[in-house]
């Protein structure tokens, strides 16, 4: 029996504009509860591909599933836990690290009226996975810039996602804070058997802990093993070449 | 002052609009659209000049050209073909310049017409301060009720849309807002000065607050002052009302910056 993979790209191509390609011909089968990195060079199509594989945005040709459906489709958003790049989260809001939390709950928990009990206790569950209790009620602009994206995390995880998808989560943070980052996503996969897709520019931080490696420039030119990668391509830079 | 029929009456539109005001403009500042106010403001500009032009009641039309304005610019923003400064602006401008033509047409261009400009607070009419409170009880609740998927859009609009929250809704329930809020406190303040009361409370508020919910609170209440004491000021001191109101808020502001930078934050 085959078993429904959590993302399908079928010869996926995809461009912002006629016969300006970003990716094509991209082949990716993510199976449920595995922990993926996708990385490549800036300008490869990491982010591109990423919101096909969310269904923000429809492939040109070929064809993007989320759990057998068609992703732009997808009949069960709100369980899609995403992290978006840190540009674009409102880390200047003043929000606590719980009301970030919260609103991980929305989709999920409906969006008008107050806040369930039932929604609140997962909100502190969430808040305390990621190691932030204790900051909890603390301002989020007060937070280190690792301790801004396990807030974020613990959003997307706040939903009771089965596939998290995390979009640049390093950018800005400090190498003992992506090592820190890399484990927390390790032990949430192993707690949780929650599907990650981690996309970076670089993988170094992931590449202990992630069953597959896959790296994009335009088209998917490696898709296997860390282990396996050839020795030169670990400098993420050689993947420019 | 309170003996006065007319300041009551002004009294009770100013706390509407000094409550509505920073409740709908925090959600604009958040999402750094704080001009939008402004915008929606000159498109209520050429509502009015219609209003005169077709001899029906200038809030009225005002009202429909500020929705009819605040939904264009939204829509304009959220299909990003154009980029939402530019979409500000086309509408900015196209408002006003419609605004004073069709004043022009009308031979309107006279005290009536400054009324509206820069605020006639004092001749709120007993008819008028039911309209004022009814639609601003209903902006309020419409607020009090969406505040947690507009709070969450303000902290992660992109996550929230992957989860399936209706965002284009949401956006333009705020557009909306913005656009019932600028169409009633155009008695109070003026076109001219109506996104000074959606802006000025809640950066004050941002100031001294310590999360999201302490900010909305901080900048009702912050509104809510500035306008009661505006007011009075302009009553002894035979100010206009509209102008004393937001330099109140500005001089709350200022001093909301001065506290917070002596706490060092």
């Amino acid at each position: 029996m085959r078993v429904t993979p959590a993302v399908e790209l079928d010869d996926v191509s995809f461009g912002y504009r006629p016969n300006q390609p970003v990716l094509e011909d991209v082949a990716l089968r993510l199976g449920e509860g595995e922990f993926v990195a996708v990385a490549g060079p800036n300008g490869g199509g990491k982010t591109t591909l990423v919101r096909l594989i969310l269904g923000l945005e429809r492939p040109g040709e070929g064809r993007a599933l989320l759990f057998g459906e068609p992703a732009h489709r997808f009949s069960r958003k709100r369980t899609l836990g995403y992290l978006a790049q840190r540009s674009e989260l409102g880390g200047d809001a003043p929000a606590t690290v719980r009301e970030v939390v919260s609103a991980g709950r929305l989709a999920a928990g409906g969006l008008i009226g107050p806040m369930r009990r039932r929604d609140r206790e997962l909100v502190a569950e969430a808040i305390e996975r990621v190691g932030l209790s204790e900051r909890a009620d603390a301002p989020l602009r007060t937070l280190s810039g690792g301790q801004q994206q396990r807030a974020f995390i613990a959003k997307a995880l706040a939903g009771e996602p089965s596939l998290l998808v995390l979009d640049e989560p390093t950018t800005g943070v400090d190498a003992e804070s992506q090592e820190s980052l890399a484990a927390l996503l390790d032990r949430l996969h192993s707690e949780l058997g929650v599907t990650i897709l981690y996309v970076s520019h670089e993988f170094g931080a992931v590449e202990r802990f992630v069953q597959r490696l896959v790296l994009v420039r335009r088209t998917i030119v490696f898709d296997g093993s860390p282990r396996e990668l050839p020795g030169v391509w670990h400098d993420p830079s050689h993947v420019h070449a | 002052m309170l003996e006065s029929e007319f300041m009551r009456l002004a009294l009770g539109a100013g706390a509407v609009v000094g409550v509505l005001a920073p409740a709908v403009g925090f959600f604009l500042v958040q999402r750094r659209q704080s001009l939008i106010g402004d915008g929606i403001g000159h498109v209520a500009f050429a509502g009015v000049a219609a209003g005169i032009l077709l001899d029906v009641s200038p809030v009225l039309t005002a009202l429909v050209a500020a929705v009819l304005g605040g939904v264009a610019i939204e829509v304009l923003r959220s299909r990003g073909g154009t980029a939402g400064d530019q979409a500000l602006a086309l509408v900015f401008y196209t408002g006003i310049a419609l605004g004073v033509v069709l004043v022009s047409t009308a031979g309107a261009l006279n005290v009536d017409l400054f009324q509206y400009l820069f605020g006639s607070i004092l001749t709120v009419t007993r008819a008028d301060l039911v309209v004022i409170a009814t639609l601003g009880a209903v902006g309020l609740a419409t607020v009090g009720l969406l505040y947690r998927a507009l709070a969450a859009v303000v902290v992660d609009e992109e996550g929230a849309r992957v989860a399936g929250v209706p965002i284009g809704g949401l956006n333009i329930a705020v557009a909306t807002l913005a656009a019932v809020t600028v169409a009633l406190s155009m008695r109070v303040v003026g076109i001219l000065l109506v996104a000074a009361l959606m802006v000025l409370p809640v950066s004050a508020a941002g100031r001294i607050a310590w999360s999201m919910r302490s900010t909305f609170v901080f900048a009702m209440a912050i509104g809510l002052a500035s306008s009661l004491v505006g007011l009075t000021i302009s009553y002894y001191a035979d100010l206009p009302p509209g102008g004393t109101i937001v330099l109140v808020a500005a001089v709350v502001f200022g001093t909301a910056v001065a506290v917070s930078a002596a706490r060092g934050s």
